[in-house]
Formats: structure tokens, C-alpha cells, sequence
């Protein structure tokens, strides 16, 4: 059975979804849906010791030989995507219980308990599939699945966020496929490590060039790289509180993942950073969207848009290690992936529990709620102190090696820049904590319901989250282990 | 469409040879052109013309959407059950070749099954489909301001 962990890995939900239809009664689809979420988060785990211990694991499909059929590939890039996607996915159900009740309307829970799994199984797909066109079918199994998870949202801008990030991410998912046919067309394989081999003489060709430049648009729209990042706010915004976790903790990091798949293992180390400018662009749209969304941030009233604008800034954090173009910034950006999901993912659960209590994320109804739920806001405050970076968190660590890679490679400006964007993270959740913790209740607008602590399934999985927070801030050694060997994996694939 | 006599009867023979040319293109899927997708719609444009002709009350009578959503699901887990059984057979996920002692004839039940799940899901999803879509319509008609505009 242990031979077949990478393919179960992704079809446990594929398959457990359409069960869910055939179940159809919520609280039972919840435990069937909790079980599988569960266990694929062990299957994950297990894959990630096995990689850790020796050689990536390859698994073809059907048994037909790699450049011809489709092989999983898990290595410790992967696994450690994995191990992210469906733990955060784990933790999310039993908080989904209330949440998604409270949120949704009850003869399409079940709908959407299908709609997650298959979104679960799309994210993990693409993070383990060695084929660029398997890619694609999983990232339009994970978009599908996430427009109409969004489109479940309260109120009717939920739809118009729904359809916008719809728009958006067709577009996006359209001009990868647009680069994955260029790159069919000029070497006839699909399977990556092939591609790449054939690719290797032709790098200088106008269509690979083409090619790139598609894929790396195509993939900066799922990933909300920063001019392109406008679906993003409204999506986490207005979807349920449940779907806002699990996509801020996963969606964009899988498709930053995708990207760095296709550059450092199709086109190479050296095509990217030396013959084209990837370390400009990278560098340019990271500082932008660190700068302009950190301060948009500051000046929302929503404290889920602040979050959202805040991971449209975090994204720059993650590209800012990629342009380094260094081992060291590379390992700092998927360590950032890493505590950024654990970090984002926290918050986003503490602000399901104030949507469930006070009915609202706006800023205004939340005046004084530290008092009535004082568990939930300093789970959001611990999570909100990684976010800025604050030493014995997650945060500091993935910021503590951004900084040194910058200095490492010499970039002095950029490691002052770091922490200047952690000061405009201050700014902006302590706008959330001073109205939390400060403000009278009386402040709230008239008619607003009285708020009680939030419900113990809901409250464990977001304390589980911030002790994670703290536990990889004090004790970072394994996360760092597996970035390091992964960075090390992605920059020598290249040559 | 009740005065519609042509239509009526037309409808009433074509949908039988449209049911049976989408089993022709699903089961000779492997040899030529077709497949589960394209049959799964054939398949569905049955239902669709039948309540276009008959309306969307004796489509759902023919087709509840009980049966529709357990084809739905029932669909997909033909395909992945079969990647499962032969995971069972000792070979790897949809390795069709265990299906029986000769490996083309494997090839060919596996095929013939994953694309039948295929049809069953793609003909169901279809006629779902077309089922919110027209009964959306049938509730905006029965506002009494629509009515008059209509």
C-alpha cells in the first residue's frame, strides 16, 4: 500500500467529493469529509519522512512510462506543498462545522463539503504531478472548485467576486496552457524533466521565449503576483470564512509553487536569471506589491480585506527570495510559504470566529469584541505578531533568512526594505487590535447582537494554528531542513 | 408547444435514434472517433429536446433529479473505482492491463468502463444543467410583470 501513497494522496479526495453527493446529509458528509481530509494529511506527511530519508518517489499512472504517461513526482519541494495544503485543509473541518453552517445555506452544505475536497485534491494534484498539462487539468480542477466555493459567500458580492476571480483566472489558466501548447509544439513532450532535456538546445527560439513569458503571466494571475492580484481582495473578502482560510493558506502558494516548477525545472536556472531578467521583474513586482499593498492594507475598514490586501503584499515577500536567485533566497522564500499559510491561515480562522459571534468582519461592529471573545482575539493577536515578524513566531524566521539571503547577495537596500514593510504590517493589525482591545462596545453600530466566546470547534483548530506559530518560531529546525533541501533540489535541477 | 403537432411527433421519433446514437458513439469509442464526453452529450440533448417539446415537468418526471445527481457522483466513482480495482489487482492506479490475463483485453474493459463513467457523469452534469437554467426562467415567468411583458 505504501508504493501507492502519491497516487492516493490526491484521488482520496477526488473520490471521497462524489461520495459526498450521494451522502447529502450535512453532519454526516462533515465527518466523511473530516475523515478523508484527516487521513490525506497522513498520507502527506508519511510521503514527506519517506522523501526525507532518500530518494524522490515516482509513480506512473496507469504504469505507462514516463515521457508517455503521467508520473507523480514527489521530492521535498512537493511534499512540503503537500504536507502545507492538506494541513491546513485538516485543520479548517472541524472549524468548518459551525462556520460553514452558520454561513451557508443549509441544502447546499453538502455541495460544499464536495466543492472543498475537490479544490483539496486539485491543489494537491498540481503539486505532485511531474506532467506540465497534468498541471493544468488540476489547476482548473482547483480554480473551478474555488470560484464556486467563493460564490457561497452571504451576500450577493460574493457572486461578483466569484465571477470576477472567474474572469481572471481563466485568463490566467488560458495563457499557461497557450505557453504549455508553444512548448508541445517544439518538442513534442509534456512530461517536465523531458521537456526540460529537449528544451536544453533551444532555449534561445522566439516560441520558447513566447512560451515564457505566457506561462510566467498565466501563473502570476493564479498566484495574485502584483499587478495582477486584483481578483484577490474581493474573492477572500466575500467568500465564506471557511473558504478564506483554506485559499489564503493554500490557492496562491500552489500556483507560486507551479511557477517555480516550470522555472527551475523546465527552463533552468540559468535561462531565467541570466538570460532573461527574471531577478528584475521578480524584484520590481515584489517591491511594488510590498509597498502599495501593505499601505492599501492600512486603510481598509474590513478586517478581512486588510488580510487579503496583507497576503497580496506577503506574495512579494515570497517573489523577493525568488529574485535573489540565490540557494539561500530560495530556501527563504519557501520557508515563507510555509509560515505565511500557518500565519495567514490563523488569522483568517480567528475572523471566522468574530463573523460567527458579531455577524460582521467590519471594523466598526468589532469595537471592544477582545472583551466577549477574549480566546479568539489573542489567538489573532499571537497569529498577527508573525505576520509582523516578531521574534518567537513563524514570521520572524522566514524574515530573519530573507534578510540574510538580501545581505548575502549584497542587496543591502532590500534587507532595510524587509523591515521597513514589517513596520507597515504593525500599522495595520494594530488598526484590527487597538479597536479589538480599546474601543467600548458602545461603539458598535445600534442593533448589533451581543457576542459570546466562540464555540470549542472552532477555537481549538485556530489555537492549534497559533501554537503552530509559535512552535516553528522557537524551534524552526525541520522547516528549514526541508527548505533547504528543497531550494537545493530546485537550483541544482537547473544545471 | 402543445399545438405543435409536427414538432411533437418528430421529437417523439428522433429522440430514440438520438439515445441510441449516443450509446454508438459511446461504445465505439475505442476504434473511432467519440467517447464518453461527446456521448455523455448526446445522451443528454435526448432529455433537453424532450422537455424543450414536452416542458420541464414531464422532463423531470422522465429524468428526477435524484437519479441525476446520484449519476453525477455515480460517474466519477465508476472511473476511480476502476483505477482502485486494479490498484487491487496488484498493478498501479488505472493500469488497465490487470483487468484480465490478456493485457490488450485489460485495456480494453478498463476503456470501455472509465468511459462509460465518463458518459454517465458528463449526460447527467448536462441535463442538470439545463434543468436550473429552465426552471430559473420558469420562476421569473411566473412573476405577474414578467408575464405581461412576455
Amino acid at each position: 500500500m505504501l508504493a501507492h501513497l502519491p497516487v492516493l494522496q490526491v484521488i482520496l479526495p477526488l473520490i471521497a467529493a462524489p461520495v459526498c453527493i450521494l451522502l447529502r446529509r450535512a453532519t454526516l458528509v462533515w465527518l466523511f469529509a473530516t475523515v478523508v481530509c484527516v487521513l490525506t494529511f497522513a498520507i502527506s506527511v508519511v510521503l514527506l519522512v519517506q522523501v526525507m530519508g532518500g530518494e524522490p518517489i515516482r509513480y506512473e499512472l496507469g504504469n505507462w512510462v514516463a515521457p508517455w504517461g503521467i508520473v507523480y513526482v514527489v521530492d521535498s519541494v512537493s511534499a512540503l506543498i503537500l504536507v502545507i495544503v492538506s494541513g491546513i485543509a485538516a485543520v479548517a473541518m472541524p472549524f468548518a462545522l459551525r462556520s460553514a453552517a452558520s454561513e451557508i445555506e443549509p441544502d447546499r452544505l453538502y455541495l460544499f463539503y464536495t466543492m472543498y475536497l475537490l479544490c483539496l485534491a486539485g491543489l494537491l494534484g498540481i503539486a505532485i504531478t511531474g506532467d506540465a498539462f497534468n498541471l493544468f487539468v488540476f489547476l482548473e480542477i482547483s480554480s473551478l472548485s474555488s470560484y464556486t466555493l467563493i460564490s457561497l459567500g452571504r451576500n450577493r458580492k460574493a457572486l461578483h467576486a466569484a465571477f470576477q476571480y472567474l474572469v481572471m483566472g481563466t485568463i490566467g489558466a488560458t495563457l499557461y496552457l497557450i505557453g504549455i501548447g508553444l512548448l508541445y509544439a517544439l518538442t513534442g513532450t509534456l512530461n517536465m524533466a523531458d521537456l526540460a532535456v529537449r528544451l536544453a538546445p533551444l532555449l534561445d527560439s522566439r516560441i520558447t521565449l513566447a512560451a515564457f513569458g505566457f506561462i510566467v503571466v498565466g501563473l502570476g494571475l493564479k498566484l495574485a503576483m502584483f499587478p495582477l492580484h486584483l481578483w484577490l481582495p474581493n474573492a477572500y473578502t466575500h467568500s465564506p470564512s471557511v473558504v478564506s482560510v483554506f485559499l489564503a493558506g493554500t490557492a496562491t502558494k500552489v500556483s507560486l509553487y507551479a511557477l517555480l516548477r516550470i522555472l527551475y525545472d523546465v527552463f533552468g536556472v540559468r535561462f531565467d536569471f541570466e538570460q532573461q531578467p527574471m531577478s528584475a521583474l521578480f524584484a520590481i513586482v515584489a517591491v511594488a506589491g510590498l509597498v502599495i499593498c501593505s499601505l492599501v492594507a492600512m486603510y481598509q475598514q474590513n478586517v478581512k480585506r486588510i488580510l487579503a490586501f496583507s497576503s497580496v503584499a506577503q506574495i512579494g515577500y515570497m517573489l523577493l527570495g525568488v529574485a535573489f536567485a540565490t540557494a539561500a533566497g530560495l530556501q527563504a522564500s519557501l520557508l515563507h510559504i510555509f509560515n505565511h499559510a500557518l500565519l495567514k491561515s490563523g488569522l483568517f480562522l480567528a475572523v471566522g470566529c468574530l463573523v460567527l459571534r458579531t455577524g460582521s468582519s467590519q471594523l466598526a461592529n468589532l469595537s471592544g469584541i477582545a472583551r466577549e471573545m477574549p480566546w479568539t482575539m489573542a489567538a489573532f493577536v499571537v497569529c498577527g505578531l508573525s505576520l509582523i515578524g516578531v521574534p518567537a513566531t513563524a514570521g520572524f524566521i522566514s524574515k530573519w533568512y530573507l534578510v540574510s539571503a538580501a545581505i548575502e547577495k549584497g542587496w543591502w537596500p532590500f534587507a532595510a526594505l524587509i523591515v521597513a514593510t514589517s513596520l507597515l504590517a504593525v500599522i495595520y493589525i494594530w488598526r484590527v487590535i487597538e479597536v479589538a482591545y480599546f474601543r467600548p462596545a458602545s461603539d458598535r453600530p445600534a442593533g448589533s447582537p451581543p457576542a459570546t466566546e466562540a464555540p470549542l470547534s472552532m477555537l481549538v483548530p485556530t489555537w492549534i494554528i497559533a501554537a503552530a506559530n509559535i512552535w516553528f518560531g522557537l524551534d524552526a529546525s525541520a522547516p528549514a531542513a526541508i527548505t533547504a533541501r528543497a531550494a537545493k533540489a530546485l537550483m541544482g535541477a537547473g544545471g | 408547444m402543445r399545438n405543435h403537432l409536427v414538432l411533437r411527433v418528430i421529437a417523439k421519433l428522433l429522440i430514440p435514434f438520438i439515445l441510441v446514437f449516443a450509446l454508438y458513439v459511446q461504445f465505439h469509442g475505442d476504434y473511432g472517433p467519440g467517447g464518453g464526453f461527446q456521448a455523455g452529450v448526446i445522451f443528454a440533448v435526448a432529455f433537453i429536446l424532450y422537455a424543450l417539446i414536452y416542458g420541464l415537468e414531464n422532463a423531470r418526471r422522465v429524468m428526477p433529479p435524484t437519479w441525476l445527481r446520484a449519476g453525477t457522483a455515480l460517474g466519477v466513482l465508476i472511473y476511480a473505482g476502476t483505477g482502485i480495482a486494479t490498484m487491487f489487482l496488484g498493478g498501479k492506479f488505472l493500469d488497465y492491463s490487470r483487468l484480465a490475463h490478456d493485457a490488450s483485453h485489460g485495456q480494453h474493459y478498463g476503456i470501455i468502463a472509465v468511459e462509460f463513467g465518463v458518459g454517465l457523469t458528463v449526460a447527467s452534469v448536462m441535463v442538470t444543467i439545463f434543468f436550473v437554467f429552465a426552471g430559473r426562467q420558469r420562476l421569473t415567468d411566473e412573476d405577474p410583470d414578467e408575464e405581461n411583458g412576455a
